[in-house]
């Protein structure tokens, strides 16, 4: 066992953990080490019940109903949306619910792609996406006869705004759709520049915030993106709840993308006309309380403060960084600096599969997750079939990073290595 | 000791029996592990109606390369038939390891792979 370090960051220094009541369980009587917020995040107390309350005392559906209840779930909903929109500085109007980030850019994919990608085209993406922000543009680009090109990772996990340039350069790219932070990587990318070199070449932009939002402070207009997709889940909030901010006049342009009830403005025998922005785009009952849980979420994210988050995560990964150099034969993908990084870390170790060490983890009480992390292309780029990754929220402390460590050590000597 | 990671499990593991390739083989099938990205494949020499030698190829975990390896000892000069017959219940009492729901597919992959090859059928031995 090597000798410990002083945590650059105090265990309560955010002072949430007691918030979050799937902390106080036992596993075997052991205390929960979460290291899985990449995958989905804890829920704190007031998120529950938020979501609680609101179905045992105002619910109905919403955008239908004059009676006093209704009125209240109205409320409830789009004042939701306002705090959720507000939260990352975009407007509530354009910001859809859906009802995850892979319907948010399925949604762009239909409605946006199949109206202005077409058989001369290309879109640009990264080799560091994960399969949500693939998938739907090789449906796409296959569909309509485009052509799917990828920005490079390097040997850091980041990309070259070089080689973007030199894609822009030619002319035919439509849509430059990127992560904002790398689900495997953690590299964080220069969304704003980006966009802005994309926009000047005239190709509109998307952006998958999924591992961002929860993590910094992302100011969707600062970013300027064209499209800002992110969920609910991995930000302290209920499952089955999305969000895509848009601007306005490429949304306005946009036809729907799923259609039926509550996307109308009025529908006769043999055609309809939609409904203003955003319910153009929320087709049929939304997910009411889910929505309603991720306004509270984000509202206890705001009070603790995104610029402190930031702070706190930047720290313990920079601990983590530190600590997992203690594991002879790890090897972390990504950038070396925690300051380029969100709050994750991918790794490897040699002798051991991910999927080994993921299980030899949990028999230290550690979750962790492996596997392919839906970016399997970007596997393929890193020579591996798969990496164990660590991620981290607002509940965790250097405490467990070092349980994760020492897992790994133990896990190593049952392997006999 | 560990109950999963036995002696005989990171032995076959560390060093897999029949793995590698076959020429010339017979059947072959590759087959791959959607949760993981995990990939096996398989080259088996037939003879009179028998697997007369197999090699199994690929990446995995300790599971699922253990499962292989273990596997691959029992199938030489079992029938066709015999092996178109084997389920899930054969290869988990062959590993002898208590097996979680979300491990299983690491220790079937091989069966499926096999049975793909002998039979056809590529669906998860049940």
């Amino acid at each position: 066992m090597t000798s410990r370090r002083m945590p650059p960051v105090a265990e309560s220094a955010l002072g949430v953990k007691s918030d979050f009541p799937i902390f106080s369980r036992r596993f075997d009587g052991r205390p929960l080490i979460y290291l899985d917020s990449g995958a989905t995040s804890q829920k704190p107390e007031v998120v529950i019940e938020a979501v609680a309350r609101h179905l045992r005392e105002h619910n109905a559906n919403v955008h239908r109903g004059v009676y006093a209840l209704a009125q209240e779930a109205d409320a409830a909903y789009d004042g939701a949306r306002k705090r959720v929109a507000a939260f990352v500085n975009a407007e509530p109007e354009t910001t859809i619910f859906t009802k995850n980030v892979t319907e948010a850019i399925n949604l762009v994919a239909y409605s946006w792609g199949r109206a202005n990608v077409g058989p001369e085209d290309a879109v640009l993406i990264t080799q560091m996406e994960h399969h949500a922000n693939i998938v739907p543009w090789q449906v796409l680009c296959r569909e309509r006869g485009a052509e799917l090109r990828y920005l490079e990772v390097d040997s850091r996990g980041e990309i070259s705004l070089d080689q973007l340039d030199e894609e822009l350069a030619r002319h035919d790219v439509r849509i430059v759709a990127v992560t904002h932070v790398s689900n495997v990587l953690g590299t964080i990318l220069p969304v704003a520049e980006i966009v802005t070199r994309a926009r000047a070449a005239g190709a509109r932009t998307l952006v998958d915030g999924a591992q961002a939002v929860p993590h910094m402070a992302c100011d969707v207009a600062a970013i300027g993106a064209d499209f800002y997709a992110w969920t609910g889940h991995k930000a302290l909030g209920p499952t089955g709840i999305g969000v895509l901010h848009g601007r306005r006049e490429v949304l306005e342009e946009m036809e729907p993308f799923l259609t039926g009830g509550d996307m109308i403005a009025s529908v006769d025998f043999q055609g309809a006309t939609w409904n203003e922005l955003p319910y153009k785009f929320e087709a049929g009952t939304p997910p009411i309380a889910e929505a309603v849980g991720l306004g509270v979420a984000v509202d206890y994210l705001s009070a603790i403060g995104m610029d402190r988050v930031r702070a706190h995560e930047r720290a313990l990964i920079a601990y983590m960084l530190e600590r997992l150099a203690d594991v002879p034969g790890l090897r972390v993908t990504g950038p070396p600096e925690a300051d380029a990084r969100g709050g994750l870390a991918s790794f490897t170790i040699e002798g051991m599969h991910p999927h080994d060490i993921a299980e030899l983890a949990d028999r230290g009480g550690v979750c962790i997750r492996a596997g392919h992390h839906c970016a399997q292309p970007l596997m393929r780029c890193l020579g591996v079939s798969a990496t164990a990754r660590a991620s981290i929220g607002v509940y965790n402390g250097p405490s467990d990073i070092d349980a994760l460590v020492d897992a790994l050590l133990a896990g190593r000597e049952v392997f006999g290595l | 000791m560990d109950d999963l990671y036995r002696d005989y499990i990171l032995d076959h593991y560390k060093q897999p029996r029949n793995f590698g390739e076959l020429e010339p083989h017979d059947l072959e099938a590759l087959e791959h592990n959607p949760l993981c990205g995990d990939e096996l494949g398989v080259h088996i020499r037939v003879k009179d109606g028998q697997i007369e030698d197999l090699r199994f190829h690929g990446h995995g975990c300790a599971i699922s390369q253990a499962s292989a390896s273990i596997a691959s000892e029992e199938l030489k000069g079992m029938s066709l038939e015999q092996v178109g017959g084997l389920g899930a219940d054969w290869m988990i009492e062959l590993l002898g390891i208590p097996v979680s729901a979300t491990r299983r597919k690491c220790a079937l992959l091989n069966l499926k792979v096999v049975r793909g090859a002998v039979t056809g059928d590529h669906a998860w031995p049940v």
